[in-house]
């Protein structure tokens, strides 16, 4: 159970930290000074999230490694990240769609963990909860601001949604770790959040006037793997920039 | 002659906890701000539980700093903080005095109650948040993120100035 827990609760470091740092690549680039603090208070409370995973993780392990080791120490095949969230911030609007179909599972899956059987997971779950509510709030305020707004930002938008839509699938398939997790009441499993995020995505997309893509599309081969270590090449690139300080100058600290 | 060892009491601790202060928001001590959950005497060890108020605020470190240095200043010498992540910091712990504070401060306190988290919504009326600068109802919501994690940005429509809004959370 341990072990397994360990490599659930590394998903999911992984994949609030590799985000976090995502948006703030944003810092001093906002398209304007309000939408710069709210991107960036974003990846705040995702990477606070991610420290509470990773250290879980570490204490799960056995192994004396910190949620430093973990997140400066690892290269790219040992990172568990789902890939949408490497994905390249591209232009405002491919920022705003990967943040808006995130936020919607990541708070439908924070629902399910805060009723874990297991108390670490479920008072990381409950505190992480209050905060992603108003991330999912924001993204969607901002997609349908975009999608409903003039020809070029709905062209846009729905451009963007159509790029990052193939990654979502990876978030909802359950394998041998999710459904051991999920038989002990550790975890919902994640094909139970589909419906309701499926639900959720085609209601806001239809107010922002935005066309939902395929269902069936949202699950390729292809984009899949992130949590087995298969990325994109953009993870690399990610963590050369994330952990040169630490790769550079080993147990360097301030 | 053996020492007498003096504990000093909750209330006393709680006292001189209150002299801490939220690094960002220097009016608002720790304690109006319902940070420190528990405080307990193990032996000769001052246990001193704290609890986040965002994951990621970064004020967290200062604030155990801050609790070190009043409580040895007072004369305590074996101290233990612990964080505790359950239940989950809320806006509902905070003081009246600690939301009088904010106000003086020139910060909009929280208008409602925690944060609704039952289901993903849009939500689109939100309760008043009246201007703590001249009175005015008449204010506007700028962006839900502000400074920092736990406020907001608004505007208000009557007197013109922009004012932060701490967050119900």
């Amino acid at each position: 159970m341990d072990q397994t827990l360990f490599q659930y609760s590394l998903r999911m470091g992984d994949t609030t930290l590799i985000l976090s740092h995502r948006l703030s690549e944003w810092t001093g680039h906002g398209p304007e000074l309000e939408e710069d603090l709210a991107m960036t208070n974003v990846a705040l409370d995702l990477l606070g999230q991610a420290r509470m995973w990773l250290t879980l993780a570490g204490e799960l392990e056995g192994a004396s490694r910190d949620e430093d080791q973990l997140a400066y120490l690892r290269d790219a095949p040992q990172y568990r990240n789902y890939l949408l969230v490497e994905r390249d911030n591209g232009h405002y609007g491919h920022t705003i769609a990967r943040q808006f179909l995130f936020d919607a599972w990541h708070y439908l899956l924070l629902q399910g963990l805060c009723t874990s059987t297991n108390e670490h997971v479920a008072a990381i779950a409950e505190k992480s909860i209050k905060e992603v509510s108003y991330h999912a709030r924001r993204s969607s305020d901002i997609l349908v601001r975009l999608g409903d707004g003039t020809a070029e930002s709905h062209a846009r938008m729905q451009d963007a949604v159509n790029d990052a839509w193939r990654f979502c699938g990876e978030l909802f398939i359950d394998d041998d770790i999710t459904l051991a997790l999920e038989g002990q009441g550790v975890v919902p499993a994640h094909a139970s959040l589909w419906q309701p995020w499926l639900n959720h995505v085609a209601l806001t997309l239809a107010e922002a006037t935005l066309t939902m893509p395929d269902p069936d599309a949202a699950v390729h081969p292809a984009h899949t793997g992130g949590v087995y270590g298969r990325h994109t090449e953009a993870l690399g690139y990610l963590l050369a920039e994330m952990q040169h300080l630490q790769r550079s100058y080993p147990g360097a600290s301030w | 002659m053996n020492a007498i060892i003096q504990r000093p009491s909750v209330d006393q601790l709680m006292q001189w906890l209150a002299e801490v202060s939220d690094p960002e928001i220097p009016v608002l001590s720790i304690v109006d701000l319902g940070l420190v959950r528990h405080i307990a005497w193990d032996g000769d060890t001052c246990a001193v539980t704290i609890t986040p108020t965002y994951s990621g605020c970064p004020a967290m470190q200062e604030i155990s700093a801050g609790i070190r240095q009043v409580l040895s200043s007072h004369g305590i010498e074996h101290l233990l903080i612990r964080t505790s992540l359950s239940p989950a910091w809320t806006t509902d712990w905070m003081s009246q005095k600690g939301r009088d504070a904010l106000l003086g401060y020139g910060i909009a306190p929280p208008a409602e109650k925690a944060i609704d988290i039952s289901g993903l919504t849009r939500k689109k009326t939100a309760a008043v948040v009246a201007c703590p600068l001249c009175g005015s109802s008449h204010t506007r919501a700028i962006s839900h993120f502000g400074s920092t994690s736990c406020k907001a940005l608004y505007r208000c429509q009557t007197c013109g100035e922009p004012f932060d809004y701490f967050k119900p959370h």
